[in-house]
């Protein structure tokens, strides 16, 4: 039995969607998630090493060293290419995919493109936003929002939007349709540069019992 | 009223000052020591002469023009200026050991709370190759952080070109090459994985370049990267053991996957570390074809520390007495 790293590492645990398949994965490597699941006010478990945070907090404190690892969606490391940690293991939770969505039953899109000359986007991911129409030889305006996404292409703000989408559930809701597919994401396994030298051992038995355990 | 100050750069205050001047008099005994004379040069190049240092000017990210309308830099990096400067002023002084103190410029992103204005301090050696060279530059970089009072500092030591070679002694096309190195030097080792396992090769070249950089530690990781027909490794071998013999490779830690992102690097490769800052306290490694860029070619090494993080350290280690 390898020994048990909770003393040695801190671990940034995302709160919001990835929370419950990272709690299980964390319980099937023998920490105590226990009080993490009893209390969600409470944001530092220092006895077992877990801080809880937004994931898009996480590669911040990551790449800080105020966690030694830590886990988030691929979405935030796409949209956070300047922080500099490493990406250890894809581990297969969280699936979701990133879309272009427009309102359901139109080609908003190439009619806003064609007479227009450009395309209007609302996201919460500008960079992914804006690379994904660079690359497609699309002119695009995003137009960067924090809330509810949704609402912008409704109320005339934008012809469409990029966000991550699970199941479409909120999007058919709302009357919107994905048409693009931009990229996969999962929960991936981030870790401090230094930390990763430091702390070698400890990071690679975690790493080999992730993989052991198939996530 | 408040009169700001660019985000990324300060004010220095006595008692700050105090604390800085001291761990760069300190570095800078352990360096005279040594033989190194200190040098300063200008804090704005010609951009021309950056580039020809590096091909993405060392990452400067401040440009001007100046009255003649000729672009200049503010300087992201000491080493290239020392390439440029042994090699028009320093022709017949041989070996040759220079120290430098000074601030260089990058650009950074507003809020991540990172300096665009860093105090720089390092050595660099001239014209004494391989091992011997680097074990100098490395002990006398250990010895200089422990007059500062850090203790537990540890140097990861790699070589930049063993990735590369790797890479060409396993047959991998040249066209797949370029994006696995970004996947190295960006440190992302999932899309590393997924690349690797789509170039189709045999099982255990697919596992060396896969296991590769996450190979760190002691001397163990030489003996489980032995499989590897390596110059690279071997030079590693040699260059721990004559680390063992100056009785400083227990400060070592060999790394397999280091790379530094400047391109003029050409052999070992050096990070240095402390527990108590997530970023690198500084950086450095051999690059014997840089000086020829500006002149006749001599082998030279280096590291650069950041002083405001070797401050960082130095408190914290402090906090612990």
């Amino acid at each position: 039995m390898t020994p048990d790293p909770r003393p040695d590492l801190t671990i940034a645990v995302p709160r919001g969607a990835l929370l419950g398949d990272t709690l299980d994965l964390l319980d099937r490597l023998g920490v105590d998630t226990a009080e993490v699941r009893g209390n969600d006010r409470k944001l530092l478990f220092e006895d077992v090493g877990i801080v809880t945070m937004r994931p898009s907090d996480v590669p911040t404190y990551v790449e800080h060293g105020a966690a030694d690892i830590g886990i988030t969606g691929k979405d935030v490391l796409l949209e956070a290419p300047d922080r500099d940690v490493y990406e250890l293991l894809d581990l297969g939770f969280g699936r979701c995919e990133m879309v272009v969505a427009v309102r359901a039953g139109g080609d908003v899109l190439g009619e806003s493109l064609r007479r227009l000359g450009r395309v209007r986007v609302a996201t919460k991911y500008p960079l992914i936003a804006t690379r994904h129409f660079s690359e497609t030889g699309r002119q695009a305006e995003i137009v960067t929002v924090k809330g509810s996404v949704e609402l912008a292409p409704l109320t005339g703000l934008v012809d469409g939007i990029v966000d991550l989408t699970a199941t479409g559930r909120t999007l058919a809701e709302n009357g919107l349709e994905a048409v693009e597919q931009i990229v996969t994401c999962t929960a991936r396994l981030v870790a401090n540069p230094v930390a990763h030298k430091l702390k070698a051992a400890e990071i690679d038995s975690l790493v080999e019992r992730i993989r052991e355990e198939g996530a | 009223m408040i009169h700001p100050i660019p985000p990324g750069t300060r004010d220095v205050l006595p008692d700050e000052m105090r604390e800085l001047r001291a761990i760069s008099e300190s570095l800078r005994d352990t360096f005279e020591a040594g033989g190194y004379g200190e040098v300063w040069t200008p804090a704005v190049e010609y951009e021309e002469v950056l580039r020809a240092g590096d091909e993405n000017a060392a990452n400067a990210g401040y440009r001007m023009f100046d009255e003649q309308g000729r672009v200049l830099a503010l300087r992201s990096d000491m080493t290239i200026p020392i390439a440029r400067l042994v090699a028009t002023r320093f022709g017949d002084v041989s070996p040759l050991r220079l120290s430098y103190f000074g601030h260089a410029y990058r650009s950074v992103e507003h809020t991540s709370g990172q300096q665009r204005e860093f105090l720089q301090g390092g050595i660099e050696l001239i014209d004494v190759p391989g091992a011997a060279g680097e074990v100098e530059v490395i002990a006398t970089t250990l010895a200089g952080l422990a007059a500062v009072g850090l203790a537990r500092h540890r140097l990861g030591l790699g070589d930049g070109a063993l990735y590369r070679t790797l890479l060409d002694a396993l047959d991998v096309p040249a066209d797949s090459q370029p994006g696995l190195l970004t996947c190295l030097a960006t440190r992302d080792l999932v899309t590393l994985e997924m690349r690797v396992s789509e170039l189709g090769l045999a099982s255990d070249a697919r596992d060396t370049l896969v296991r590769l950089p996450e190979l760190r530690g002691g001397p163990e990781v030489l003996d489980r990267a032995n499989g590897l027909a390596n110059d690279a490794v071997d030079g590693l071998r040699v260059l721990y053991a004559a680390l063992e013999e100056e009785g400083v490779a227990n400060q070592v830690i060999l790394d397999l996957g280091l790379v530094r992102e400047l391109s003029y690097y050409t052999g070992a490769v050096y990070e240095v570390y402390d527990p108590a800052v997530g970023f690198s306290l500084g950086g450095g490694g051999r690059y014997d074809d840089l000086i020829g860029r500006f002149g006749a070619p001599r082998p030279a090494c280096g590291l650069t520390l950041d002083l405001q993080r070797v401050h960082v350290a130095q408190a914290a280690e402090e906090g612990l007495r």
